[in-house]
């Protein structure tokens, strides 16, 4: 089965078990099995091959010029974990399907597990780390839910938060060592940088990179001091907990130090980093697993400690700390889990998991207690069972390390951590099963359905006959340990065997244990001790940090982003114009290139009558219809400038917008008061003075800069210039650039355009729906009326011009593509000749005779131009790529046709749409309690005679 | 010429930014229009001034002015006329629905400002 197909089919089998527990769940469970089991047997399928020491590949190009690929590969080493992922996988869905209750939403967990599951496959199975990060990120969300299920406690949503803090910390970190991992070693392939061991460990970025790595790989497999966020996530349900802190979850992070071991080991960096942190976690880890007296606590400390064996292993950069490392990772899945499962049994059963309140289980729960025993046992590191094995083999590797200078540091320190570790292990069987009998369980407890042993039991058998045959495991062993060291070590001479003779190891274990159980003998008062004894909470500290920055950022987005807009405004402007006066100061800007051109008389006159309008409009813009009437004389000015400066279809767009929006503005004053209150007194007026002269200032000093010199760089235009009739068969460059050259962004501007006018309709459908409209409806009237609001002149003018204004509406967009004009102008035009009988008519009258809603239009403009577009697919040739030709229809002239022509129809009814719609929504808000749906078309017409006027006729009477 | 244009942007950028920080809506919307014009103007000139150039192809005309500018400005102006019209819609919808048209949101304490910042678990679990 192909590797994709192995890595995907869990996320495509997350879809089911939501579904599927609609029948039932029991077929959610069935489901769930065969599309783990399917995974499985697809891994399986690459078994031979990879024992022959084969490595299979899947490649796939995604974003070749990042460097991401969606490469996979498939070594020993992967196919170990991948194995431990789906084979524990594969008990834990069986174990959880008679773990949940009947409240518990099965198919929620079995999607989160799932989704999880395929994370963890990605991580091991990528041979591309940007494509390893983007598992590794996922398997941090997953892990997250999965701590979380158990919404409604307190501690499980406190758990996953401590766990996402914490590993997507680590996670952003590790972001960034893999970036310039890549960049040293020139490739994000991982069987690339396998190789450039030399290139990577001289390189300056070397340190940078290992601690961000390291700090990845320590928060992921709760290495100190950031173990703190495992125990916390025990409040999730027993089953995510066997998975996540047996097999999977934490073992991402020695997975990579495993994966990346051939590159960044062997410097005295690694060493002293990971053995050293390595170390210490597992003495401390498995002190604090004593005395917890929660079993799951127990267990979530000894899982630390034995992460942090596993990383100290690893640390040592030796090929024989490799091997044991392979083959700690194995046997610790296999017993770890084991315990997990028994101690969610005794929780089943028990209803309680604390060791104060057990006792006694031996015989109640026969099956349990063997199982717990054995994989207990194995913990400790008691002969004939497989962690005795790789434990010597720790024992023996700390007796060569030396450490920060001292060769006994790491002797003694692994044979403290041995002796804790059996000591905990012997704890939790005794204090569980061992004692007597008693009465006060919170339930009676008794052996479970074999739906729930037989998992756990499964896994016991790997436990034993590894324990007794340790010979078995060996070549697999050494096969996996391969891949790890790959080039950079020779692979050790030393074979996995219970008997060694009488060396160190031997007496450092025989120490261990013994001490162990005499540690134990001696609980109750050490334990009391412990109590005693101050330590520091993780939690409270990890409280205290978490509740400081909160704090912290509160603060300061209060202080930054209190309400005040016009604050925030004024501290951009005066921000830019800082930024940009010191760019101007420092930098160095060039001396005129340019001739001015020459001032002529007509342009005097022009600049005179913006600038004046622009002060009259600063100076009496609390009267604000005269505002509208100095920004029509801008606007004006600005579209006169445009055409004075060979700008024609500028200068045509300009003063089309400019009647729209003063229409747009004037209907908004229809319902804002008319004058602005006098609010600020003079020191604000000063201040926004000053600062709206220096970003005036700012302004003209740039662009004077920019006129007076020549491009720097040369300009494209040229291109444009030359190739506008060639390629897009138009003189107009301008309008060729539009919808052509640059198309796709002017389909991107008309969506928009689109976009803005369905917000203002939603944003007025809101307010006529809410208690506003009776307000609307009911509003009296400030001034006196005119009575006669649809005169009889403009109805009259406006029908005889509206022909001829839509005629120039055609002739504007046909000349488009080669004369000043196109579709943006037209619609502008288009639109303002239908404005126009709204205005004259009313908007009733006006509406009741608009066949097409404008929705319609402005969707199919944007259909229009997209078909235009994808037309040209149709020629083999990309997306709005245009074309023409030239046609003669006698009588006619000759005359050109262009698919551009297309598009720019769909520009033009887009246009026609959206304005037409926010200047109707608008309009709607305006109707009155008394505003009467005439059916005529103005309200005095001689030919009706008087007592026909609607309204009129009621007051005479 | 080029000083005309200048005075002509910096005059319109200053009344621009004077009118957005006034305290009301629909001066600040003036304001906005305002930048929107000395924007516009600004990026047109930024292709350099050039006079009976248009860049409409004819025969035998050897000079051009730059067109990139123009078609860059052009869909600015239509885009402009939509976002003015957004901005007009939202004013008018806090008006009509609360009879305020003060641009800035009123300042509140920091113990009303902190309670509805926290989603309601974690206040529980503050309390607890």
């Amino acid at each position: 089965m192909s590797l994709f197909i192995i890595v995907l089919l869990p996320f495509l089998g997350a879809l089911l078990p939501g579904l599927m527990i609609r029948a039932g769940r029991q077929v959610c469970y069935t489901t769930t099995m065969l599309v783990t089991g399917a995974a499985a047997i697809g891994l399986a399928t690459h078994a031979p091959a990879i024992l022959r020491g084969e490595t299979v590949t899947a490649k796939l190009d995604w974003l070749p010029g990042l460097g991401l690929n969606a490469n996979l590969f498939l070594d020993p080493l992967g196919f170990m974990f991948a194995a431990l992922i789906l084979g524990i996988g594969l008990l834990i869905v069986a174990y959880a399907r008679y773990y949940l209750s009947r409240e518990d939403n099965m198919g929620e967990f079995y999607v989160y597990l799932l989704l999880f599951q395929g994370a963890m496959v990605g991580i091991v199975l990528s041979d591309n780390i940007l494509l390893l990060l983007i598992f590794w990120e996922l398997t941090s969300l997953s892990s997250f839910l999965l701590i979380g299920y158990w919404k409604h406690l307190p501690e499980g949503r406190q758990g996953a938060r401590m766990a996402l803090a914490v590993t997507g910390m680590g996670g952003l970190a590790l972001i960034g060592g893999m970036l310039l991992l890549g960049q040293i070693a020139g490739s994000y392939d991982l069987t690339v940088i396998l190789e450039r061991r030399g290139q990577i460990q001289d390189s300056p970025l070397y340190l940078p990179a290992l601690l961000l790595i390291l700090l990845g790989c320590f928060t992921k497999s709760a290495q100190f001091p950031f173990h703190f966020w495992l125990p916390h996530a025990m409040a999730a349900p027993t089953p995510v907990s066997a998975y996540l802190h047996s097999a999977t979850m934490v073992k991402a992070g020695l997975f990579l130090m495993a994966r990346l071991w051939p590159v960044l080991s062997g410097t005295p960096e690694w060493t002293a980093l990971v053995a050293g942190a390595g170390l210490l976690t597992m003495v401390l880890g498995a002190l604090i697993a004593i005395f917890k007296h929660d079993l799951k606590a127990l267990l979530a400390f000894s899982t630390v400690s034995h992460l942090g064996l596993i990383t100290f292993l690893l640390g040592t950069g030796t090929a024989f700390g490799a091997m044991a490392a392979v083959f700690h990772i194995l046997n610790h899945a296999s017993f770890k889990a084991a315990l997990f499962m028994s101690a969610g049994i005794v929780d089943h059963e028990a209803h309680t998991r604390d060791m104060r309140r057990l006792g006694g289980l031996r015989k109640l729960m026969p099956i349990t207690f063997s199982i717990a025993l054995l994989a207990g046992l194995s913990m400790a590191g008691i002969p004939l069972l497989n962690g005795f094995l790789s434990k010597e083999m720790m024992l023996e590797e700390a007796t060569h390390t030396t450490l920060f200078g001292s060769p006994m540091l790491v002797t003694v320190a692994a044979t403290v951590g041995a002796l804790f570790s059996a000591a905990y292990s012997f704890r939790l069987i005794a204090h569980t099963y061992f004692g007597p009998e008693r009465d006060d369980y919170p339930s009676h407890p008794h052996d479970p359905g074999a739906g729930m042993w037989l998992p756990p039991g499964l896994l016991i058998i790997p436990v034993v006959v590894i324990g007794l045959f340790p010979a078995l495991a060996e070549p697999f062993v050494k096969l996996v340990t391969g891949a790890v060291i790959g080039n950079a070590a020779e692979l050790p001479d030393a074979h996995l065997k219970i008997w060694h003779g009488l060396v160190p190891a031997l007496w450092m274990s025989v120490i261990a244990v013994i001490g162990g159980a005499l540690l134990l003998m001696a609980f109750r008062p050490l334990s009391k001790a412990w109590e005693a004894a101050p330590r520091p909470e993780a939690k409270a500290i990890f409280d205290d940090v978490i509740a400081g920055s909160v704090a912290l950022s509160r603060g300061l987005t209060q202080r930054l982003h209190d309400g005040a807009f016009t604050r925030y405004a004024a501290i951009m402007v005066v921000t830019v114009v800082a930024i940009g006066a010191h760019a101007w100061f420092t930098g160095t800007a060039g001396l005129p290139t340019r001739e001015m051109l020459p001032m002529t008389p007509i342009a005097v006159v022009a600049w005179a009558m913006l600038i004046a309008a622009a002060a009259f409009l600063v100076a009496a813009h609390r009267n604000r219809l005269a505002v509208l009437i100095l920004m029509g004389i801008i606007g004006l000015m600005v579209s006169v400038g445009f055409n004075h400066f060979s700008a024609p279809d500028l200068a045509l767009t300009q003063i089309s917008v400019e009647v729209v929006t003063i229409i747009l503005l004037l209907l908004a004053l229809n319902f804002l008061p008319n004058r602005t209150p006098a609010e600020s007194g003079a020191p604000r007026r000063i201040r926004d003075g000053v600062i709206a002269l220096s970003g005036g200032a700012a302004a003209a000093g740039l662009i004077y800069t920019i006129l007076m010199s020549d491009f720097p760089l040369g300009t494209i235009s040229d291109y444009h210039l030359a190739n506008s009739y060639k390629g897009g068969g138009g003189d107009n460059v301008v309008n060729v650039i539009l919808v052509d050259f640059r198309g796709f962004d002017t389909f991107g501007e008309i969506i928009v355009l689109g976009i803005a006018a369905l917000v203002i309709y939603a944003l007025t459908e809101t307010l006529l729906s809410s208690k506003v409209r009776a307000r609307l409806l009911n509003r009296g009237y400030e001034t006196e009326q005119a009575g006669d609001a649809h005169p009889l002149m403009m109805v009259v003018l406006t029908r005889v011009m509206m022909p001829v204004v839509l005629m120039v509406g055609v002739y504007i967009f046909l000349r488009g593509h080669n004369e000043p004009g196109g579709g943006f102008v037209a619609g502008l035009v288009v639109a303002i000749a239908v404005v126009m009988q709204y205005m004259a008519s009313g908007f009733a009258w006006a509406a009741r005779r608009q066949r097409y809603p404008y929705h319609g239009i402005i969707g199919a403009g944007v259909l229009v131009a997209g078909l235009t577009g994808i037309g040209s697919w149709f020629a083999g040739v990309p997306f709005l790529t245009s074309a023409f030709g030239y046609f003669r229809i006698p009588p006619m002239q000759e005359f050109e046709l262009a698919t551009a022509m297309g598009f720019d129809l769909g520009v033009f009814l887009a246009v026609v749409g959206a304005v037409m719609l926010s200047l109707e929504s608008f309009s709607r808000l305006a109707r009155r309690q008394d505003t009467e749906d005439s059916e005529y078309a103005m309200d005095i017409d001689p030919s009706r005679g008087a007592e026909l006027v609607p309204g009129r006729a009621k007051e005479e009477n | 010429m080029e000083l005309l244009i200048a005075t002509a942007v910096g005059a319109l950028t200053a009344a621009g930014i004077y009118m957005v920080l006034r305290l009301r809506t629909f001066p600040v919307i003036i304001g906005t229009s305002l930048l929107s014009y000395a924007v516009n103007v600004f990026l047109f000139a930024s292709g350099r001034l050039a006079l009976n150039a248009p860049p409409v192809l004819r025969d035998g005309v050897e000079t051009y002015t730059d067109p990139l500018p123009q078609a860059l400005v052009l869909t600015a102006i239509v885009i402009s006329f939509g976002m003015t019209a957004v901005v007009v819609i939202i004013a008018l919808g806090s008006w009509l629905s609360s009879d305020d048209d003060l641009v800035d949101v009123p300042a509140v304490s920091d113990g009303d400002a902190a309670e509805p910042a926290l989603p309601r678990e974690q206040r529980q679990e503050a309390a607890q």
